[in-house]
């Protein structure tokens, strides 16, 4: 089976033709760079995303601290890692890079704050 | 009037490259103004990834590119940082007056960056007929009041235009657990990056209606529908394509245009700037699709005017 997909890695958007069987990425032509063999084998085979939000806080300089995860997690639990990241009260200061929930859903994936709150 | 050596008004993506460059550049007399109350500008809300892939090598989120730049210019004592700083007025000679709480100030620039971003478009700017409820927000605002403000403009959206804050916002709706019942671009393709369709449309199964365009907005106090129809090659409309859409919000994401307005007051076009020393740089300049890029942008105009102001001695 052929199927055309746009790679997200970048803005560029390439188009790259994947050939797949028995849900395998046999082969991948039009990519600019290497990250779009990576690409579409992630998403044919196990499709990621970044996940990014915010989380509000309690008693801190701003209302909502932006955080991401450090790792991509699975596209099919993004609204299931959304709901859990809604439940949470930041009361501690945090600095770029720190975790906020380690482990998220038990997914091995650590949310980190993406902006200074001190 | 107190003189400085070089004034940056604005400090997002295109401020903070400019000082630092300048620095870079040999100016040690910077003084850089933002209205805001942290450094960074736009990309505080942006808290997407993104950026910094060309000017890092790195994926980003905005905040996460922001303070790669924070840290420098804080690092740097020749930089003055003036927070709450809102510039008002300006002169062809330079002299610029900001407004800080409880001060108003003037300065004269021996050289001067306007590095003051951009505005959206708005629902008059794109003539969309109908009622004039609340619940119309542009994009960027309502990425301000979710990501900044912690509130949710409403429950079910409809995104009109699918510039890159639109398809982003619609995700980011989607992930605060409300509805976003379309997003309607008249032009046959979409505005945004393709990119930001696959990963915040499709990942979702948002409709997205590529030749369509609102037609009326409905709603006495809060928006109720709005009716779509289909648009022909000259964008009219098409006969009995029409369908409507029950929604309590609209989001106006039709594109940015350069904020140029103190420029305009001092009566000196963005486009043609012949007054020695003043550099307009980042999207004040052009409307750019990628931080990165008005980064660089703004590089350039940090090292020219740096270049100005040796050849005053």
């Amino acid at each position: 089976m052929n199927k055309d997909l746009i790679c997200i890695e970048c803005p560029r958007s390439c188009v790259l033709k994947v050939c797949i069987e028995s849900c395998r990425v046999v082969k991948v032509e039009g990519e600019k760079c290497p990250k779009g063999k990576d690409y579409a084998v992630s998403e044919v085979e196990n499709p990621r995303r970044i996940f990014t939000s915010t989380v509000s806080s309690r008693g801190l300089v701003l209302k909502m601290i932006p955080v991401r995860t450090d790792k991509p997690i699975p596209k099919d639990r993004v609204l299931e890692a959304a709901g859990e990241i809604r439940k949470i009260k930041l009361d501690r200061p945090v600095k770029v890079g720190e975790v906020i929930t380690a482990n998220l859903l038990g997914l091995g994936v650590n949310v980190i704050a993406t902006r200074d709150c001190v | 009037m107190i003189e400085r050596d070089l004034v940056i008004v604005g400090a997002g993506p295109a401020g903070m490259a400019a000082a630092i460059s300048a620095y870079e550049s040999g100016v040690r007399d910077i003084l850089l103004l933002e209205r805001d109350q942290y450094l960074g500008g736009i990309l505080n809300q942006c808290i997407h990834t993104g950026f910094g892939l060309s000017y890092f090598k790195k994926n980003l989120t905005g905040p996460e590119y922001a303070h790669r730049f924070i840290e420098k210019i804080q690092a740097i004592d020749n930089i003055e940082v003036r927070l709450k700083s809102f510039a008002v007025k300006l002169t062809k000679e330079k002299e610029l007056t900001f407004i800080k709480p409880g001060e108003l100030k003037e300065i004269k620039a021996k050289a001067l960056i306007m590095a003051t971003g951009a505005r959206e478009r708005t629902r008059e700017m794109i003539h969309i007929p109908g009622d004039r409820p609340s619940g119309i927000f542009s994009a960027g605002l309502a990425q301000k009041l979710i990501n900044i403000e912690g509130l949710l403009p409403g429950e079910e959206v409809v995104i009109v235009g699918s510039g890159d804050i639109g398809l982003i916002m619609a995700r980011r709706f989607i992930l605060e657990g409300a509805k976003v019942k379309a997003v309607i671009e008249i032009q046959k393709q979409s505005r945004g990056l393709a990119r930001n369709v696959v990963q915040c449309l499709e990942d979702f199964k948002i409709p997205f209606y590529l030749s369509h365009k609102v037609a009326r907005i409905y709603g006495k106090k809060r928006v109720e529908k709005v009716d779509v129809v289909e648009v022909d090659e000259d964008l009219k409309a098409i006969q009995g394509s029409d369908f409507s859409l029950e929604c309590d919000t609209i989001l106006i994401s039709a594109g940015l245009i350069s904020e140029n307005e103190l420029l305009e007051s001092a009566g000196i076009k963005a486009g043609n700037i012949s007054i020695p020393g003043l550099f307009v740089c980042g999207n004040a300049y052009k409307i750019y699709d990628l931080a990165d890029s008005v980064s660089r942008d703004a590089l350039l105009a940090g090292k020219q005017a740096a270049e100005y102001l040796k050849g005053l001695g």
